[in-house]
């Protein structure tokens, strides 16, 4: 499989949070098709440094390796993007691996990721069933709607959008885009429109969909090429039309 | 009342639907995964899941679909459960629908359905090519709204170490790891459901992702849980290769209407549709494996001599493969650089999915009381081969039966485990990870899971002779010995998934030498179990089930009757349509 050549890694190293960041180098053998990931997995089987020093393997997350988990988001030679899906011939050397930035970095290019999972607990991702008994067909929908809500739905919460958001950050309270196509998502479903409002009013507050500053960076690093901009206009609008109604008291 | 706490361990659709139903029926629940619940390797999932709603007025029903199944998996599967199953499938899907899953629908609005291997009805609902994923992310969200209500509560990032057990050796909760924090911590409950997955990383580079490694199955085992049917491995006939794994290209490609072929005298040569005109393209995937096999090693016809056949789908409507096809062609687009719209993809078998698994019986519990298994990791739906699309199937019913029938059973459960139990079962587990931690030798265990998964690959998946499997046998036993010469590069105490792999890899090894046995000892040829040397299926001596229970000299193999109260095994054949004829 190796046909010669070397590959050359910078990768940004910590031993745990409250350790300081460095920087190691790391040389590979190339093989046709070699992605990001497979370069790792090849230094787990000799973890020495590009100048023969032994190291620690790198820790890094994944799982599916065909970019549909959102596990292995980093930022590759300064873009965020999904590790497995980033093939090393399409990249310039040394290849820099570098954490999110947006994110609580637990060592080397781990990050946590939970503040994610808590922005969908708040809005209300779901659609609230009755519960799990048989009682039925579900609701008919028609193939455009069908299309419409596939595409919000494939997303990954990889964390992308909020790495190129300049209004996330530790010391902002914003939710961000993919809870924000959630909500979008899932007030288009015929029963979960039956809680919309409830979704609208989580976003009505700080941190809500009107902190976005309109900078469109998270529609262009999305993986999976989700329209998380029409997704925010939209959502605006509804908590719009929520908030007059409320006003009004509809 | 006192609570009823469950433990799950694993959060892919078989954990997460067990979580619903055990909340459902009163209990408190905690799940235990080594990744967020969302990041399960049921994303990976493409096609679709089997439901038989006949909604394109074939005359479908869940008998045809029981019979196909039965059929499919050469009779090797117990017909009671099969058949709740498949009973169960058309309610199954309307929740999946009522959960919001984005399911491509007709144009009336209707759930829309397709074709799949081993069937000759639209019986498969699928949203895109991403099935996997959009139902695991509708009952994620379920789960998370339980958790948001204080009925759930998740450790994501957590590895399951072992059970614990009281006195009378029943099962009462688990010991687990912090990922991070390299912490060992005991978890009590009522009982226990593994819902781990399928162990497809002993054979290395896959179709599964990295979790795949059969640990906490193995585990279990080492506890004295029965394994059964190990031998029993799905090679899938069409993936993509790659350094890191082997991606899938799912069977609902060819259910489309893609093809597969290659050149014979400079001639297309569509050999599927040549040796099995009856199902042509969707002829069951051991049988595809076996017939691209064939052609690329013993034919000599693989393109460009290599070992791979095309999969075409460029005389399809671009517009039609997008809308059902999209995910999956995407991933071929990404990682082999080729648009499959324009030119026909380059597909070679590999290994996919686990028929085996822990053994349970009828409610989902293992033969170690209180400990209950659903999805990949236990044996009971697919006999000796699985059809295309009964795997989200198979996840969600085995749930739906664990959930209420662990609770049933912490109900009726008298006894209770002391803390010396738990302080000494404790200790056990943090011994093991400390002897990891101070292992100085020469071997790295990542080139020693490597010179495994290569071993088992070539010589226990597709084709197997006694002679190549003895030598492997032994050679597992070699690895064992080297194993204990680990070196460990990386000691520290902070997330350290070098210790985890490491431990990983013991019971990789365990798994692996439990499948090769009974790779060795069964002498016939039945679902993706293939020897030239025996190539019929044997139903007077081998019409049963493979046990297998662990000593340190090895498995010990013992064999059960297989339940065949509704159909009569009859020889498997998919030149002429034989199974789920309309009568």
């Amino acid at each position: 499989m190796n046909s010669g050549k070397n590959v050359r890694f910078r990768i940004h190293r910590r031993e745990n949070p409250s350790a300081p960041p460095r920087w190691e180098e790391f040389e590979v053998s190339y093989y046709p098709g070699m992605n990001v990931i497979g370069a790792l997995m090849e230094i787990q089987k000799n973890p020495a440094t590009a100048d023969g020093k032994p190291t620690t393997p790198p820790a890094w997350e994944a799982n599916c390796l065909e970019e549909v988990c959102g596990s292995c988001t980093m930022v590759i030679n300064g873009a965020v993007r999904q590790a497995c899906s980033a093939l090393v011939v399409n990249l310039s050397q040394p290849i820099e691996l570098r954490p999110m930035s947006k994110f609580p970095n637990l060592r080397d290019l781990k990050v946590d990721r939970s503040r994610m999972f808590e922005g969908l607990k708040k809005v209300g991702a779901w659609v609230p069933l009755d519960g799990t008994h048989a009682l039925g067909a579900g609701p008919k929908v028609s193939p455009e709607t069908q299309q419409k809500a596939y595409a919000l739905s494939r997303c990954m919460t990889c964390g992308c959008c909020l790495e190129a958001c300049p209004q996330y950050h530790s010391r902002s309270q914003f939710i961000g885009a993919a809870a924000i196509s959630q909500v979008r998502l899932f007030n288009l479903h015929p029963s979960g429109a039956m809680n919309a409002g409830e979704r609208l009013e989580a976003l009505m507050g700080p941190g809500g969909v009107s902190n976005c500053g309109n900078a469109q960076n998270c529609v262009k690093v999305c993986p999976k090429e989700i329209p998380l901009t029409t997704s925010i206009g939209e959502v605006e609008w509804q908590v719009t039309q929520h908030a007059i109604k409320k006003l009004l008291g509809f | 009342m006192a609570e009823t706490k469950i433990i799950i361990v694993g959060g892919g659709l078989a954990g997460l639907m067990t979580t619903i139903k055990a909340v459902e029926a009163g209990a408190m629940v905690d799940i235990f995964s080594i990744v967020p619940v969302k990041r399960s390797h049921s994303v990976c999932a493409q096609g679709g899941i089997n439901a038989s709603v006949n909604t394109k007025g074939e005359g479908d029903s869940p008998q045809i679909h029981f019979e196909e199944t039965i059929y499919g998996g050469d009779f090797l599967g117990n017909q009671l459960p099969v058949k709740g199953m498949c009973e169960a499938s058309p309610n199954i899907v309307y929740l999946l629908d009522r959960m919001g899953v984005p399911f491509n629908r007709t144009p009336e609005g209707n759930l829309d359905f397709r074709r799949f291997g081993g069937s000759r009805y639209h019986r498969t609902a699928f949203a895109g090519a991403t099935t996997g994923q959009q139902l695991l992310y509708a009952l994620d969200e379920q789960v998370r709204r339980f958790e948001a209500e204080g009925k759930v509560k998740k450790y994501e990032g957590w590895e399951f170490l072992s059970i614990l057990k009281d006195g009378k050796g029943s099962c009462c909760g688990i010991v687990a790891l912090d990922l991070i924090r390299m912490e060992i911590h005991p978890f009590l409950a009522g009982a226990v459901v593994l819902a781990t997955g399928g162990p497809g990383l002993i054979f290395g580079k896959t179709t599964n992702s990295l979790t795949n490694t059969g640990g906490a199955a193995g585990s279990v085992y080492q506890e004295g849980a029965i394994y059964a049917n190990g031998e029993f491995i799905q090679v899938h006939p069409t993936a993509i290769s790659g350094g890191d794994k082997l991606r899938l290209i799912s069977e609902s490609v060819r259910g489309e209407g893609g093809r597969v072929w290659t050149l014979k005298d400079g001639k297309r040569w569509y050999f599927l549709e040549e040796w099995y005109p009856a199902y042509g393209n969707l002829v069951p995937r051991d049988i595809a494996s076996r017939a691209i096999y064939k052609v690329c090693r013993e034919l000599g016809l693989g393109i460009d001599g290599k070992d791979q056949v095309y999969l075409d789908v460029t005389h399809i409507d671009k517009k039609r493969l997008r809308e059902r096809l999209g995910g999956v062609l995407e991933i071929y687009e990404k990682f082999m650089g080729e648009s499959p719209y324009e030119v026909p993809m380059k597909v070679f078998p590999a290994v996919h999915y686990s028929m085996g698994g822990l053994w349970v019986d009828f409610d989902q519990m293992t033969n170690i009381s209180g400990l209950f298994a659903a999805g990949e990791c236990e044996y009971q739906y697919h006999g000796a081969n699985r059809l295309g699309a009964n795997s989200l199937l198979s996840c969600i019913y085995g749930g739906m039966i664990a959930g209420p029938k662990s609770v049933e059973f912490v109900k009726s459960k008298a006894g209770s485990i002391t803390s010396s139990e738990v302080d000494s079962q404790v200790l056990e587990q943090k011994q093991t990870i400390e002897e990891i931690y101070n292992m100085q030798g020469v071997e790295n265990p990542h080139r020693l899971h490597q010179e495994l998964s290569e071993m088992m690959t070539s010589h226990v998946t597709i084709v197997r002779e006694n002679k190549k499997i003895e030598v492997v046998c032994g050679k597992i036993r070699d690895l064992m010995v080297r194993y204990q010469k680990i070196g460990l590069s990386d000691t520290n105490r902070w997330a350290n998934g070098e210790v985890l792999f490491t431990r990983q890899l013991w019971n990789m090894l365990v798994l692996a030498e439990l499948i090769t046995l009974g790779a060795l000892q069964r002498d016939e040829s039945r679902g993706a179990h293939y020897k030239p040397g025996f190539p019929d299926r044997n139903d007077e001596e081998w019409l049963k089930t493979t046990k297998a229970t662990y000593t340190s000299q090895g498995p010990r193999l013992e064999y059960e009757a297989v339940d065949i109260q509704y159909l009569k095994p009859r020889p498997r054949r998919y030149d002429q349509a034989t199974a789920g004829v309309k009568k």
